[in-house]
């Protein structure tokens, strides 16, 4: 598969989106928790508690729905400043109760529009990466899809980032980098090629620390085994103190593009 | 004199007058144009105006250095990490050429210029981003180069002032720029756990990748008048929305009236504002 092939497959629209991931590995227990309490509740982010197997857990998703309806209901997963509030609000909850976060990433980028603009796009993800960085609980994000630049690191601030095989991670869509640099979308293969965006080339970047194979949706086998592994490294880093926990997650990032 | 001269178009009558009387040489750096006004100004002019139109107020684009100088006491800038280059590290074609002739062009190594500086007499951290280096955006060396200042104030207990001005992050990095987000960020809220002070100053443009990180994490948010301020540029917003935006759209002014930015401040007082901020922070107390 090549680069492209690999934006294709984490783009398409078959593939199971977060509330798919939250359904089979919580259950009937997930309790959704909608808003920001300051603007709204944004619905390309799903955020909500549940247990996983017997553990209590903050889960937050950004949503691209399923059809067209729900597509256009969750604005094709591009969050608005409130999204990403959203998520913040759940995550400080969380650190006050001590439980993991754990979350989906898989959107296209940050919504571009005057609302966002006005209400702070900027601001909202700056102060998600700032708060995340030192949030006293575990963190784990894994990339279900597409990961698109500031919209996907506003929820990637994590101890560990994980991503599916068919997952890409970019500053920016090769679409929008082709136009850009040779003001030529259509050789947007050519840019997915340069920008080093699939998760194997994450992982030769130290950018990731695990690949996984996609479950499918009804896949109970490997959304099992999946929980499993994320059950397991909440249980290794609650066990961590949190100021030891902060400091390796600041590190984690420090070193990434680190100049000798 | 012609008799028809007066129907004449504009430029053609020009033109004659050139022709007739022999005008003085006048080397074009002499003047600037204000490209708001259309004003001709002179070039000293501008520099002892703080580089600000003395007709309509515009505040021209300025580098790295000239930042600096107008912000810090005299001589007092001792620049940290000055020889650090940003290195192909993705293999990104064409990247290299490019670093290369920013290097030039700009005589700088990156976008961004840090050091040390006393600003009123009060000991200060200082990041100044410039927009001659790839428009100011950030790569890898740009980011290193902010958490080490901030490192540096953290650990000295010093304030920072950082003067933003991008276009975000460096798309020739890929994933590695867009990781320069969380780690300025990082470097930021540790500062901040610490106590300490910093206040961003936010000039034209700064957008992205940069407005998404330290940009908007400043305890005080200053920023020049009429200065772009945005996540997404204006362009990439009029594509996805399909309509034209309104001209003060995501001007200082405008982020000011949505509550994002705390004051917007003329250049030529800017140096006094950060003086009296840091004082009221008790800073430089020990020094008088």
């Amino acid at each position: 598969m090549s680069a492209y092939d690999k934006v294709l497959a984490a783009r398409d629209t078959k593939k199971p989106t977060s509330r798919d991931y939250i359904k089979a590995m919580f259950g009937e227990s997930f309790i959704e928790l909608h808003g920001d309490r300051s603007y709204a509740d944004d619905k390309a982010v799903i955020g909500g508690v549940g247990m996983l197997n017997e553990m209590p857990v903050t889960v937050i998703g950004i949503e691209k729905g399923r059809n067209t309806m729900e597509r256009m209901e969750r604005n094709f997963g591009a969050a608005h400043p409130e999204g990403y509030r959203k998520a913040l609000r759940l995550m400080k909850q969380a650190e006050k109760f001590h439980r993991p976060v754990l979350c989906f990433v898989d959107t296209s980028g940050a919504f571009c529009g005057i609302g966002a603009e006005e209400r702070g796009q900027g601001h909202a993800i700056a102060t998600n990466l700032m708060e995340m960085m030192t949030l006293k609980t575990p963190v784990l994000s894994i990339f279900i899809g597409e990961g698109g630049s500031g919209g996907a690191i506003a929820l990637a601030v994590a101890d560990e980032v994980w991503m599916m095989e068919n997952a890409v991670y970019s500053v920016i869509s090769p679409e929008g980098c082709a136009s850009i640099l040779w003001k030529d979308s259509s050789k947007a293969a050519e840019a997915a090629e340069a920008l080093k965006m699939t998760a194997q080339d994450l992982f030769d970047l130290g950018v990731v620390e695990r690949i996984l194979r996609e479950p499918t949706a009804g896949d109970r086998k490997m959304f099992e085994s999946l929980k499993l592994l994320i059950c397991r490294t909440f249980e290794k880093n609650l066990a961590v103190p949190v100021d030891q926990l902060t400091d390796l997650r600041y590190q984690r990032f420090r070193k990434i593009g680190k100049v000798k | 004199m012609d008799l028809f001269a007066f129907i004449k178009p504009k430029n053609e009558l020009e033109q004659s007058a050139e022709t007739d009387v022999k005008k003085p040489y006048v080397p074009d750096e002499m003047w600037e144009k204000c490209p708001e006004c259309g004003t001709l100004l002179l070039t000293t002019d501008v520099e002892e105006n703080c580089q600000v139109c003395s007709k309509c107020n515009y505040h021209f684009r300025i580098n790295a250095r000239k930042r600096i100088a107008m912000t810090a006491d005299k001589d007092s800038f001792v620049e940290m990490d000055a020889e650090l280059v940003s290195d192909n590290i993705i293999d990104f074609p064409g990247y290299d050429e490019k670093l290369e002739k920013s290097k030039k062009s700009s005589r700088e190594n990156e976008s961004v210029i840090c050091g040390t500086c006393k600003i009123g007499g009060i000991d200060v951290v200082i990041a100044s981003m410039n927009a001659e280096f790839m428009m100011g955006s950030m790569g890898s060396v740009t980011g290193d180069k902010i958490t080490r200042a901030f490192e540096y104030a953290t650990e000295h207990s010093l304030p920072i002032i950082v003067f933003t001005v991008s276009g975000g992050a460096r798309m020739q990095e890929g994933i590695i720029s867009l990781m320069q987000m969380a780690k300025t960020s990082g470097a930021v809220k540790r500062h901040s756990d610490a106590g300490l002070l910093y206040i961003t100053v936010l000039t034209d443009p700064t957008s992205g990748g940069v407005t998404a990180s330290f940009a908007m994490e400043g305890d005080i948010i200053l920023a020049e008048p009429r200065a772009l301020i945005a996540f997404a540029g204006p362009r990439v917003i009029e594509q996805t929305i399909r309509q034209k935006l309104p001209r003060d759209f995501q001007t200082a002014e405008f982020v000011q009236d949505k509550g994002f930015v705390d004051r917007v401040v003329d250049r030529r007082k800017m140096k006094k504002v950060l003086t009296d901020l840091l004082r009221i922070h008790n800073y430089g107390e020990a020094e008088i």
